[in-house]
């Protein structure tokens, strides 16, 4: 009962067990935080808007998007993934969500931020129904944590619409 | 003599006891492995409720050697989630993060297109050839939680098989040579 193997065996389990309850707590601990963040996003600019040859529409687009996440940011936080999609409807789609932008944010330093930016993936649609339609951004944020659940959430911002011709 | 007959039965006899108890105890640990498991299935929804993050695709938030939980529920699949996803004829499930999501009025299928946040371009490569979406049905779950570090152990073993010939090797002996 007390040879080097069984003080082995037990210490491993042990010390096994107690990193696993701590990585549990720490992430328990996340719920303590109550996050208030805020964004705006402007369409600086249509690019271009055009019918591809296969038939779908795609579009350009500059924006300047501002954020405020700090308040996001815990002790177990390990980066935030935030990305901006557009989120419209169509006859044939009762959602469509495109991502146009996304960046890691490291550290809380770097959570409140301003960018001037074009979409970084294209913004093709499945079929041509963006003519003058109305669409929503959306600013998501997916906590990646050092350990442990990971949440996510948004904030909606209504009111962009497409041009109603092609330029 | 007839002691010594005695004594020959009674020490054949416990050690065919002694052996059929850790062949027991043995099939016991095995047997409580697999029920756990297959319990995680059941809970998680997920075929595999846990996997481990084999590429660097996913860098800085999943680095190779961490593993995820998954979980799969019928909740619609949205941009952002991170998702894995087998393709058509690769065993070898891939967790990237979904960027484009065109949902169906009338039967509620969905497209998705999924890209890994390291790399540069979306995951149309990957697909099968002339494939442009993922599908419900290519889905396995979503990664809900995640453990860095601990899936060093498993890639090692599927890396350097002799590793888990030696493992296994060492605890057959730990378990034939224990008294108890």
């Amino acid at each position: 009962m007390h040879s080097f193997g069984y003080r082995l065996n037990g210490l491993l389990t042990f010390s096994v067990t107690i990193l696993a309850i701590m990585c549990a707590i720490t992430s328990l601990s996340d719920n303590l935080n109550t996050p208030s963040p805020s964004a705006e996003i402007q369409v600086m600019n249509i690019n271009w808007f055009q019918k591809q040859p296969q038939g779908n529409d795609e579009v350009s687009l500059t924006m300047n998007i501002s954020a405020d996440l700090q308040t996001l940011f815990t002790w177990n936080t390990k980066q935030l993934f935030i990305f901006v999609a557009a989120e419209y409807k169509t006859p044939k789609n009762s959602l469509n969500q495109v991502s146009l932008w996304d960046a890691i944010i490291p550290s809380k330093e770097h959570a409140k931020f301003w960018i001037h930016t074009s979409n970084k993936y294209r913004f093709v649609d499945q079929g041509n129904n963006l003519r003058g339609k109305e669409f929503n951004l959306t600013l998501h944020w997916h906590v990646m944590p050092k350990t442990g659940k990971m949440f996510a959430d948004k904030i909606v911002l209504t009111g962009y619409s497409f041009p109603e011709e092609y330029r | 003599m007839g002691w010594i007959g005695d004594a020959v039965d009674s020490i054949k006899s416990i050690q065919i006891r002694q052996l059929l108890t850790q062949a027991v105890s043995l099939g016991m640990i095995v047997t409580s492995a697999l029920i756990i498991w297959k319990a995680l299935v059941c809970i998680t929804g997920s075929e595999s409720p846990v996997v481990v993050v084999l590429s660097g695709s996913m860098e800085p938030g999943f680095k190779r050697g961490d593993i995820l939980f998954l979980h799969m529920s019928k909740d619609p699949i949205r941009s952002g989630e991170i998702v894995v996803f087998n393709v058509d004829g690769r065993e070898i499930p891939i967790v990237h993060r979904v960027i484009k999501v065109h949902e169906r009025e009338d039967s509620g299928e969905v497209d998705v297109l999924t890209k890994g946040d390291n790399n540069n371009g979306d995951d149309r490569l990957l697909y099968a050839q002339g494939q442009q979406w993922l599908h419900r049905h290519h889905i396995m779950g979503r990664a809900v939680g995640f453990l860095p570090y601990v899936g060093w152990v498993t890639i090692i073993m599927t890396e350097k098989p002799i590793i888990k010939y030696i493992l296994i090797g060492a605890l057959g002996l730990l378990v034939i040579t224990s008294k108890d």
